[in-house]
């Protein structure tokens, strides 16, 4: 089947999905604190994650990942003072990550400031910390008013995961790349990727669907 | 942090359990609050009256500090709260610890209720005395369930907030008050934001307190409740008391004209 190529195309699916997840847990620590300095009574503090977000969501992704694969490369060597090369996958994970983070800090800050006021105030009012409320009352419903957000935030990145095949990642893109020159049959190796990338799209809807289901225990009405 | 600034329980009974001394503040040029102060002795229920915008909610909510006032003094159980002028003239607080501490021991049960929605009935009120006081789980899960039981939505203890009436929820709201154990809670119009027939289910929790011997302080419009249950009545116009005292003299004989006005728009 695929001419002995499946191995290779299944062995870059799994590189895909490792970097999608391991992007998407660094996007969204960027994100909380992207969100958490924006809302910060302190102006400088703002102003560095507003220059974040204007930066991460102005760039064209590709040109983000090139950046962070050779300066990455550049910056590391200076630093540690010794030729250091920045491998693929950590530059792909750090870019994706840097760029979901800069859209997710939007999706977080809204839904920060959809908490009402009042359930703030009663946590304050029971000698919470700031610290405690938001750990307490404000991050577990954040998660819940973020994630359709989120979520769509993760599919984008899992298909801009293939972006990171042009500084040599062996990813399902990369992989079927490879194929389709080698076996000079393009349209059945590409269209062997897209079923797979499809097939992670669907996969990951439904794990977003019961996770909002999850989320949104206790949130509606009960039918009246 | 020492044991020693906890100050054993006072000798004389006579020192009163909260003492809030010339509160004042000010919302940009207007002066809300004009100095007011308050004693409230153990068993205490403080029935606070007046028309909207005299400054009842604000009055409250500077007892424990929701907002800060621009001077003025809370005492509660050994603990006083000071507002100091901080950096750039702008109010502050001395300690943000014995704020929280302050805190602990007065209650606040919100006119709209306030419960965390994400949490069951029963999380509620187990979250602060486990999240802020460090109890025991075990405990104040007991504790929690027998004062679910009291307020009478024991069975409910499993559902979550927006599942509930009103008057079910500012019950939960108040069990969660009592649960931290406070020495004084205060009440903001408890019953304004619910449907009529459900009024009276929160009012008769509140009167349980009030005959347990619990010290109070109410912001409510219902008068006759307030006649009943009160041992004071605070009448604020415009950010001063107008009048106070027993209920007995206040309704029945009030010395101040403002006041006979209040009551006859009031008391129908
Ligand atoms: N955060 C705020 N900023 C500006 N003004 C405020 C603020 N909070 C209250 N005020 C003003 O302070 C005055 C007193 O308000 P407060 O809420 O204490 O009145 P109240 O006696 O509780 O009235 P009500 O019976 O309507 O609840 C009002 O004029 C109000 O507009
Ligand atoms: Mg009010």
């Amino acid at each position: 089947m695929l001419q002995g190529f499946l191995p290779q195309l299944l062995s870059g699916l799994w590189v895909t999905v490792q970097l999608a997840l391991a992007a998407v847990c660094v996007g969204l620590v960027m994100g909380i604190l992207g969100a958490a300095m924006k809302l910060s009574p302190i102006a400088p503090v703002r102003w560095i994650a507003e220059v974040y977000t204007a930066i991460f969501r102005g760039l064209p992704e590709l040109l983000t990942v090139l950046l962070v694969y050779f300066g990455g490369t550049v910056l590391l060597t200076a630093i540690v003072g010794d030729y250091v090369e920045v491998s693929a996958f950590g530059a792909g994970v750090a870019a994706l990550g840097i760029t979901f983070g800069a859209y997710a800090t939007e999706v977080f800050r809204g839904a920060i400031i959809a908490i009402p006021k009042g359930q703030i105030e009663a946590a304050h009012a029971y000698g919470m910390s700031k610290l405690l409320t938001f750990r307490r009352v404000v991050l577990p419903q954040v998660w819940r008013i973020a994630l359709p957000g989120l979520g769509n935030l993760f599919l984008v990145l899992m298909k801009d995961t293939a972006l990171v095949s042009v500084v040599g990642l062996e990813d399902l893109m990369r992989e079927a790349d490879i194929a389709s020159r080698y076996t000079k049959e393009p349209f059945t190796f590409y269209m062997a990727a897209a079923v797979m990338y499809l097939g992670l799209t669907v996969v990951s809807m439904a794990v977003l669907h019961r996770l909002e289901k999850r989320a949104n225990r206790g949130q509606r009405r009960a039918a009246s | 942090m020492s044991q020693a600034d906890n100050a054993p329980p006072a000798p004389q009974t006579a020192a009163p359990t909260l003492e809030v001394v010339d509160i004042h503040k000010r919302f940009g040029g207007l002066e809300v609050l004009k100095g007011i102060s308050l004693e409230a002795r153990d068993g205490d229920v403080i029935s606070i009256i007046g028309s909207s915008g005299s400054g009842k909610s604000t009055f409250l909510r500077c007892i424990n500090f929701l907002e800060t006032p621009d001077t003025g003094l809370v005492r509660i159980g050994g603990e006083e709260v000071r507002v100091r002028p901080g950096r750039g003239g702008k109010p502050g607080i001395a300690s943000h610890k014995q704020l929280e501490r302050l805190r602990t021991r007065v209650g606040m049960v919100f006119q709209s209720f306030n419960l965390w929605p994400h949490l069951t009935i029963l999380e509620n009120v187990m979250e602060a005395p486990v999240h802020v006081l460090g109890q025991n789980k075990a405990e104040v899960r007991d504790r929690a369930m027998a004062l679910l039981d009291k307020v009478g939505i024991a069975a409910k203890r499993d559902h979550y907030p927006n599942h509930l009436s009103g008057g079910q929820q500012q019950r939960a709201a108040i069990a969660r008050a009592l649960c931290m154990e406070p020495q004084v809670i205060l009440f903001d119009e408890p019953t304004s934001a619910l449907d009529p027939e459900l009024v009276v289910e929160v009012l008769g929790v509140i009167r349980k307190l009030a005959d347990e011997g619990r010290t109070m302080l109410i912001v409510t419009h219902e008068m006759a409740f307030a006649r009943d249950v009160s041992s004071q009545i605070m009448f604020l116009h415009e950010g001063r008391v107008e009048e106070q005292g027993p209920p007995s003299k206040l309704f029945k004989d009030p010395s101040s004209e403002r006041l006979r006005q209040f009551l006859a728009n009031h008391l129908h």
